[in-house]
């Protein structure tokens, strides 16, 4: 049986992006898009609706490509386990301005909350850790979310932390659907060139 | 077979000059052998930052951010890891990412092992179906400049392009023996 835990996904990723700065924020599919979406619509959001195993390597393109600025993931455990070698990938690679981010609730949110792996006791930190990952975090209370908010935000990376929540998923907030219109604005606004 | 060892690195050095005037500055691969030369010469570039991948899908993502943080890519894989790319082209087809990348076939052109046969004649049918423009090579002469047009293509007009070389290109030598 699953462990259950209290933090609330929603308030975690506003926290979070409260002190985002100029990073650039890549969301996984389904309630991370909506979590993201919530806070603000900042043209530096990707918002990954459709495909599950991307967000980790997207955002590893961009980091290469902009080495100046954050590039954070919001994820959740069903997409980055759909794509768990990217955490390989990553850890050999060693990109310092790069954190991912995986709001765990241990279960398939948007298709009604089936169990993932997580659930049963896969450890997404210790497979980060074991990849290379320079810093990893498990959070599960406030304090400790509060404690690593700094390290997200500016710990030479790449940084992971599995942030542990409640599978109660929050009200539906939908961002901008058309993929060419989302990835055309984000691309502008992270270089500088027009759309 | 020296000859035939010099012409597989001709083309390959002139696909190099290729994409590097097309100012790529991601690749990203799954080795393949017909990809040795490539490989080689993008880990020695300074301007290149080479990607090597667990499995072909990263490299269509990783192609994404790229050009989403302003920088063009490549992805070099084997006809046998097109099978693994299919859903991750669908991110790509929707944001018009544009995207490059070289196969090289294995299945088709007298190949030894039957295990890479169905992949090998599945890959146009199913590069086509997920909206890849497709371009072939099929001989060394033309793979340099069809690279180039799949370029433009690619990132001039925003597009998906897969430049499939051939076997008969890449040959067939039994690596195992």
């Amino acid at each position: 049986m699953a462990i259950s835990y209290k933090l609330q996904r929603r308030k975690v990723v506003h926290q979070i992006l409260k002190e985002r700065g100029d990073a650039a924020v890549i969301t996984g599919i389904g309630n991370a898009v909506h979590d993201v979406a919530s806070f603000n619509d900042d043209p530096k959001n990707m918002y990954l609706a459709g495909v599950m195993g991307g967000a980790s390597m997207v955002a590893f393109g961009i980091a290469l490509a902009q080495p100046k600025r954050r590039v954070l993931v919001i994820t959740g455990d069903g997409e980055l386990l759909a794509g768990v070698g990217s955490l390989a990938t990553i850890g050999v690679e060693q990109p310092k301005n790069m954190s991912i981010i995986v709001i765990d609730n241990q279960a398939y949110g948007a298709t009604g909350n089936q169990h993932t792996h997580t659930g049963s006791g896969v450890d997404l930190v210790g497979i980060a850790a074991a990849s290379g990952f320079k810093k990893t975090a498990l959070i599960t209370t406030q304090a400790e979310l509060e404690s690593e908010l700094p390290k997200i935000h500016s710990e030479p990376g790449p940084y992971f932390a599995v942030v542990k929540v409640t599978n109660k998923s929050s009200p539906r907030i939908d961002a901008p659907r058309d993929g060419t219109y989302v990835a055309r604005r984000f691309r502008a606004a992270v270089t500088g060139e027009s759309m | 077979m020296a000859t035939k060892k010099k012409k597989k690195t001709d083309w390959s050095k002139e696909v190099f000059k290729v994409l590097k005037k097309a100012d790529i500055r991601q690749i990203a691969y799954v080795p393949d052998a017909g990809h040795t030369s490539l490989i080689k010469m993008a880990v020695a570039d300074n301007a290149i930052k080479p990607v090597s991948l667990t499995s072909e899908q990263e490299g269509i993502a990783v192609l994404s951010g790229a050009w989403l943080g302003g920088e063009a890519g490549a992805l070099l894989m084997q006809s046998s890891g097109v099978g693994n790319v299919i859903n991750m082209l669908g991110m790509a087809n929707e944001c018009r990412f544009p995207l490059l990348m070289l196969v090289t076939m294995r299945g088709e052109w007298g190949e030894f092992n039957p295990w890479q046969v169905p992949m090998g004649q599945a890959t146009e049918t199913v590069l086509d179906a997920a909206g890849v423009i497709i371009h072939r090579a099929d001989d060394p002469a033309e793979i340099a400049e069809t690279v180039e047009a799949a370029a433009k293509i690619a990132f001039d007009s925003g597009r998906m392009v897969a430049v499939l070389i051939g076997q008969r290109v890449v040959g067939f030598k039994d690596w195992t023996k």
